[in-house]
């Protein structure tokens, strides 16, 4: 029989924890109440996403990529188009660069707006949550009259953006923008100077610039940490060399540091929506690239040219193929740096394809996080972690 | 646009990895914008040890498995790594097989140990002196290696609950319909079969 009196304990928490964000599985090994080691089990949602993938064409694995992590759709999507733009060299029109990087910033509220309510819902307080959630409604509208669904948008392609936005659109999401630094004043109002906010989250899972970057942390936990670094800014794509924004960097790497990166981050984001939709008033012009032989025709080209019906049946059945080798695409996603490392075979068929998910990296320097912490703080560590097991589990 | 790494610091990275190590690096390309280092397997910890210290590659980006059954050495274990001071991106490719161990290169980067987990989990792959090869991704009990090209799409056991047990049961795959793939291919791209009629073909100028 153990010894029960020097206090250690063994604690299961999850996989069916609210604060568990999805199915995690944590094994917390106590001394009290007082966290010695964090072994997260994870896999509870592996769908073997990647193996499907090695069976599908091209334009059938798009839609995969908005099941991983599904708060931010888009952003995953765009990284498999940018990894395929590289192999087969297509450029993106000016017009279609510019709804991607609208949607990607929409996307990056989108998710930030859910972490940033579920953190504070994690200690403690019920309203901002909700202020948040309101105002994702709004924007899964926007998603869904740009794509046609509100979260699964399948919007983006290899060349472009499927279909150009409905007339209207623009003026709408500038409309939002105006509204919505309002909604963060409140939440930030209300929150960031809370007492139990701070005392919850100010030197809680503080990490160093040498632990984040050994452990391999991107995105806000890098950043939160003091180091500069935003693919967006160091390794620019689409066209944010041509857009104003700044980058948030925190100071004490905790979790409260984190928090207000994020806040800042949204803010910034509304900044670059409404660059990018006062250059969509005047910018005209295609949202897709116009080689035939790997975006799809026009639905009134195939009613009229025969050549435009056969690209349109090559593409849906075999797939467009794209040349041998291997490439290495990122970009800055939500929650950090997710990327695709691709391996063609020249067919028209991923030979592999490996996602390089930032949450997976983040989960797995939970327990350097945790350890000496209380077991409360394991839930707003766990939560400024930012993770979604779509793109943990795969 | 799209971002790629200088490509003067690249070659310039590979000739000095190829210098500083000839008998681990055993050669190096840039295709795609992107500079991949081949290097033996029993030497992956030191280059990437002299990368890390040398060569400012602080992150370590990503480790993915990659399975060629027809080639002796069928796994590709491949490294990704970051250097953020250099904005620079680099591929570390080395060969094994099934019984082969890697060296394990937590002791250079702290989060290999999840990337070494996951490529043994799917791929079987081996590496030494892990201190906690555990299955990873799949589930608790799992056979197989569910990434290696000779495993089925479908799996070999399914999961369900049986209402009269009152528990989950595992049973063999019974598939209703078989799994289909159509071969999309076009014949004109890549076949070399000869059409009849084509054989004269050969000897006029100009064919072929």
């Amino acid at each position: 029989m153990a010894d029960i009196s020097d206090n250690k304990f063994t604690l299961n928490f999850g996989p069916q924890h609210p604060a568990a964000h999805g199915v995690l599985r944590l094994v917390l090994h106590l001394d009290g109440e007082v966290v010695e080691r964090v072994d997260p089990h994870i896999g509870l949602l592996h769908r073997g996403t990647e193996k499907l993938m090695e069976a599908r064409t091209y334009l059938q694995i798009i839609p995969y990529f908005d099941r991983l992590d599904y708060v931010s759709p888009m952003s995953q999507e765009h990284v498999l188009c940018l990894a395929l733009e590289r192999m087969i060299g297509l450029d993106v029109p000016l017009r279609g660069s510019l709804i991607r990087v609208l949607f990607l910033e929409m996307t990056r509220i989108l998710n930030h707006l859910l972490n940033v309510g579920s953190v504070i819902l994690d200690v403690g307080a019920l309203s901002p949550p909700l202020w948040g959630y309101e105002e994702r409604e709004k924007l899964m509208q926007f998603y869904e009259a740009a794509s046609g669904a509100r979260l699964h948008a399948n919007y983006f392609r290899p060349g472009g953006v499927r279909q150009d936005l409905p007339e209207g659109l623009v003026e709408e999401i500038y409309a939002w923008t105006d509204h919505f630094p309002r909604v963060l004043d409140d939440i930030e109002g209300m929150v960031t100077h809370n007492r139990i906010f701070m005392q919850r989250n100010v030197d809680i899972g503080a990490v160093t610039k040498e632990q984040a970057l050994d452990w391999g942390f991107t995105g806000v936990m890098l950043r939160g940490s003091g180091v500069p670094w935003d693919l967006r800014k160091s390794q620019p794509y689409e066209c944010y060399p041509d857009l104003e924004f700044d980058i948030a960097v925190g100071k004490n790497g905790d979790c409260w540091d984190r928090y207000l990166c994020r806040m800042e981050e949204m803010r910034q984001s509304v900044r670059i929506m409404r660059q990018c939709c006062e250059r969509l008033g005047t910018v005209k012009g295609p949202t897709l690239n116009e080689n035939n032989k790997v975006t799809p025709p026009k639905r009134g080209d195939m009613k009229r040219s025969m050549e435009s019906l056969i690209h349109h049946f090559k593409l849906f059945s075999e797939g467009f193929h794209v040349p041998a080798g291997e490439v290495y695409a990122a970009a800055e996603a939500p929650k950090g740096e997710f990327g695709v490392y691709l391996v063609s075979d020249g067919s028209s068929r991923p030979y592999r394809v490996k996602i390089a998910s930032p949450g997976f990296k983040h989960l797995q320097g939970m327990d350097v996080m945790t350890r000496g912490h209380m077991v409360a703080d394991v839930s707003a560590i766990l939560g400024t972690l930012d993770i979604v097991f779509g793109e943990i589990d795969r | 646009m799209i971002w790629t790494s200088d490509p003067a610091a690249m070659q310039a990275l590979g000739e000095e990895a190829r210098a500083a190590h000839p008998q681990a690096v055993t050669g190096f390309t840039i295709a795609f914008g992107d500079l991949a280092l081949d290097v033996l397997a029993k030497e992956v910890r030191t280059v990437l040890l002299w990368l890390r210290d040398h060569g400012r590659f602080q992150q370590l980006v990503d480790i993915a498995g990659a399975d060629y059954p027809q080639r002796p050495l069928r796994f590709d274990v491949v490294y990704h790594l970051l250097s953020l001071t250099r904005n620079l991106r680099v591929r570390i490719k080395v060969q094994t097989d099934e019984d082969t161990p890697v060296p394990s290169v937590i002791s250079v980067y702290s989060n290999a140990e999840w990337f070494e987990r996951e490529a043994f989990d799917l791929y079987g792959v081996v590496f030494g002196d892990h201190p906690d090869l555990r299955r990873i991704l799949t589930d608790y009990g799992f056979q197989g290696h569910p990434l290696r090209k000779d495993f089925p799409l479908t799996g070999y056991t399914q999961v369900r609950w049986n209402d009269e047990l009152k528990r989950v049961v595992y049973e063999p795959v019974a598939l209703e319909q078989e799994w289909r793939t159509w071969d999309f291919e076009s014949p004109w791209e890549g076949a070399d079969y000869l059409l009849p009629g084509d054989e004269k073909g050969k000897d006029v100028p100009g064919w072929g």
